[in-house]
């Protein structure tokens, strides 16, 4: 068993996928560093990210897959499941090595897997956009808590930016501690060292509300509560739409 | 704002909540500098309410006054129920702060009908009007045209709104001037018929004008009460179905008859609503709209009622065993579509999929097709031995139908807990 050692970046696994041709082995696994080795290991190699090396790998699949299956490794990337280095690995291998385009194989294991990861995602990113809920602030500030199973808050950006380009906004993942703010001119991307309350509970104080805040999230409960229709309630209905796991910050929830 | 909107917003919302139409699909617009958000194609939905239905527009009457008095709905002049009238401010703000925070994508505008349907219809004009050109509003807008309004009020409202509809709701004109006798289809279909225009015309007009207003680009949509008579599935499909065939028809929403009237002797008393036949219809709709299926195949004289044991699709195969099995490897897409099992998704992957090699029923599984019920309707390399011929469809349809009660293993003992007190 060979076992690759890399530093579980996308720059790192795309220079491990240079290093295995120009070595021509390839890893049966991928590894970060400290992370226990397999039981039978052979030979270890430690890869250093290289930019170089990536770009190569990635033009060279820019010859072989289209655009829209690129993005899907990117957004695939970004599930962070720990099994995905590997799958993409594999991918990447198999859509070097073929002379024709592999992307539409769904016949092929690893193809159908990643498109599924890709699936997963992209419902993911769509459920924030569906379910994430702004508390506008003091400052005139809105305020979103959320947090996705997959890191997709990069890939919700461009619909926060499209659709609320004028006003201030800051979004917020509770799990990986991190958000993006945008101050109308720019979105950057903010860690905080110190959390305040909000950072912590996802949830303004009152005392940092702005005045009618309080108004608006009472009159969308109520709203919410009024259009159900009572005939027709359906529990497991409404679950299956929006999942339990995002009604921790969702404000017709509270 | 103060406390006094959000009892108009109960009152109002509560009027407008069976109205099902909530989609916000159709146009796609992006931000743009000055104006308040924007419009994604695929649509959106916000949240969904208990009853498991989408959220994403907020739906909300301009008033619940009423002159008329049809018996399925439940602002009728003739119930007591309360009443309120937001101002155009009021309906603004809410809209735009709603939006500001991601709780929706948009407005859905309806009333009631006050003094005259071009008086009414006036009124919510202005509103659209207001939220576009004066706070910027770039977001959906989906508004309802007032039956019997001319078409001048329509012109104007489509430069504003996304989206117009106008409910037939009963699918037969003969039962609807006994429920609601104020109205007839001449009413329902002209303003139908000048949101056609509209759209066409400006489409026409946007060819040699770039800039030329663009007409309500989501087009329109409509609903039908479902239950309320003795119409057929099949007077609804057709109905349906000639409605797909116009340019501008994007939707037609069934929507379950919940007797909000119950004293009304005129309707039927129902102890439920019809919600199985409403997800049928809407399963022969899909059909229509998506499978290239033709309204006859569906339902006719000799099959006027969709069966409400099977899916219209599954029901279709069960009638036309001939047509099976269908090989996965050959058949072209159209008919993948009409196998049982086999949606759009799975058929559109087979065919990509089996350029690169002959397609067996795990990988099948795998791509998403539901085999518990392809596996009577398909050959593909390994597997044919139990289709639907073999087996007679009687027999297809009991397997597929069983009831799945808890299965109890009679190995596995059981222990009896002694109530400890």
């Amino acid at each position: 068993m060979i076992a690759f050692i890399y530093d579980k970046t996308f720059e790192g696994l795309l220079t491990a996928v240079f290093d295995a041709y120009v070595r021509k082995s390839f890893p049966d696994v991928l590894l970060a560093e400290g992370e226990p080795l397999p039981l039978f290991c052979e030979e270890t190699v430690t890869i250093y990210s290289d930019k170089k090396k990536a770009d190569r790998v990635w033009k060279g699949l820019e010859k072989k897959v289209s655009k829209l299956s690129l993005s899907g490794l990117t957004v695939s990337w970004l599930s962070e499941l720990p099994e995905v280095d590997m799958l993409l690995f594999r991918y990447i291998r198999k859509a070097l090595d073929y002379s024709k385009s592999i992307e539409l194989n769904f016949g092929d294991p690893d193809v159908l897997q990643i498109s599924k990861v890709w699936k997963k995602v992209s419902n993911e990113r769509l459920r924030i956009m569906q379910f994430l809920r702004f508390q506008k602030a003091l400052d005139g500030t809105y305020f979103s808590a959320v947090e996705p199973i997959y890191n997709v808050l990069p890939l919700v950006l461009p619909y926060l930016n499209d659709r609320f380009g004028d006003q201030k906004w800051l979004i917020y993942d509770m799990r990986r501690e991190y958000g993006y703010y945008y101050d109308l001119k720019e979105t950057i991307e903010v860690r905080f060292e110190q959390k305040e309350e909000h950072l912590l509970s996802g949830f303004l104080n009152e005392s940092l509300m702005d005045k009618d805040e309080k108004l608006f999230q009472q009159m969308w409960k109520e709203y919410f509560k009024t259009i159900a229709i009572k005939e027709r309630i359906n529990p497991k209905l409404h679950r299956q739409h929006m999942p339990a796991r995002f009604w921790k910050y969702m404000t017709e929830k509270q | 704002m103060n406390e006094t909107v959000l009892e108009k917003l109960k009152i109002l919302a509560e009027s407008a909540k069976y109205d099902v139409s909530c989609a916000s699909s159709g146009t796609s617009r992006s931000g743009k500098k000055g104006m308040v958000g924007s419009a994604a194609g695929w649509g959106i939905c916000h949240s969904f309410a208990e009853d498991g239905r989408c959220i994403s527009l907020l739906k909300i009457m301009l008033t619940n006054y009423c002159m008329y008095d049809c018996a399925y709905c439940i602002n009728r002049r003739s119930n007591d129920l309360p009443r309120a009238t937001l101002s155009v401010t009021e309906l603004v703000d809410l809209t735009i702060e709603f939006y500001r925070r991601n709780y929706i994508e948009g407005l859905f505008l309806s009333s009631g009908v006050v003094r005259s349907p071009d008086y009414t219809m006036e009124r919510l004009v202005r509103v659209v009007k207001d939220l576009r050109l004066i706070h910027r509003f770039n977001g959906y807008i989906h508004m309802k045209s007032i039956p019997g309004a001319s078409q001048e009020l329509v012109n104007e409202a489509g430069l504003y709104a996304d989206r117009l509809s106008v409910n037939i709701e009963i699918p037969n004109e003969k039962s609807l001037q006994t429920l609601a006798p104020e109205k007839d289809f001449k009413s329902v279909f002209a303003p139908m018929r000048y949101i056609q225009q509209g759209v066409l015309q400006s489409a026409e007009e946007r060819k040699r004008f770039r800039h030329a207003p663009r007409f309500a680009p989501a087009g329109q949509s409509t609903q039908m009460i479902i239950g309320a008579t003795a119409d057929t599935d099949k007077d609804i499909l057709r109905l349906s179905s000639a409605l797909y065939q116009r340019p501008t028809m994007k939707r037609v929403y069934y929507s379950g008859f919940i007797p909000v009237n119950d004293y009304d002797n005129r309707l039927p008393a129902l102890k439920q609503p019809p919600l199985v036949r409403e997800n049928r219809l809407y399963q022969a709709d899909w059909l229509l709209r998506f499978y290239e299926f033709k309204v006859d195949e569906i339902v006719n004289d000799a099959y006027p009622e969709l069966d409400l044991e099977v899916d219209p699709k599954l029901s279709w195969a069960l009638r036309n065993p001939h047509v099976f099995p269908v090989d996965i490897n050959k058949a072209d897409y159209e008919l993948l579509l009409r196998i049982p099992g086999i949606g759009v998704k799975s058929a559109k992957m087979i065919v990509v999929s089996r350029r690169y090699s002959r397609l067996g029923s795990e990988q099948l599984k795998k791509i998403g097709v539901v085999m518990k019920k392809a596996q009577y309707f398909i050959t593909c390399h390994e597997l044919a031995m139990r289709t639907v011929n073999e087996l007679t469809p009687e027999n297809v349809r009991r397997i597929l139908t069983q009831k799945k009660g808890r299965k109890l293993d009679d190995r596995q003992l059981t222990i009896q807990f002694q109530d400890v007190l």
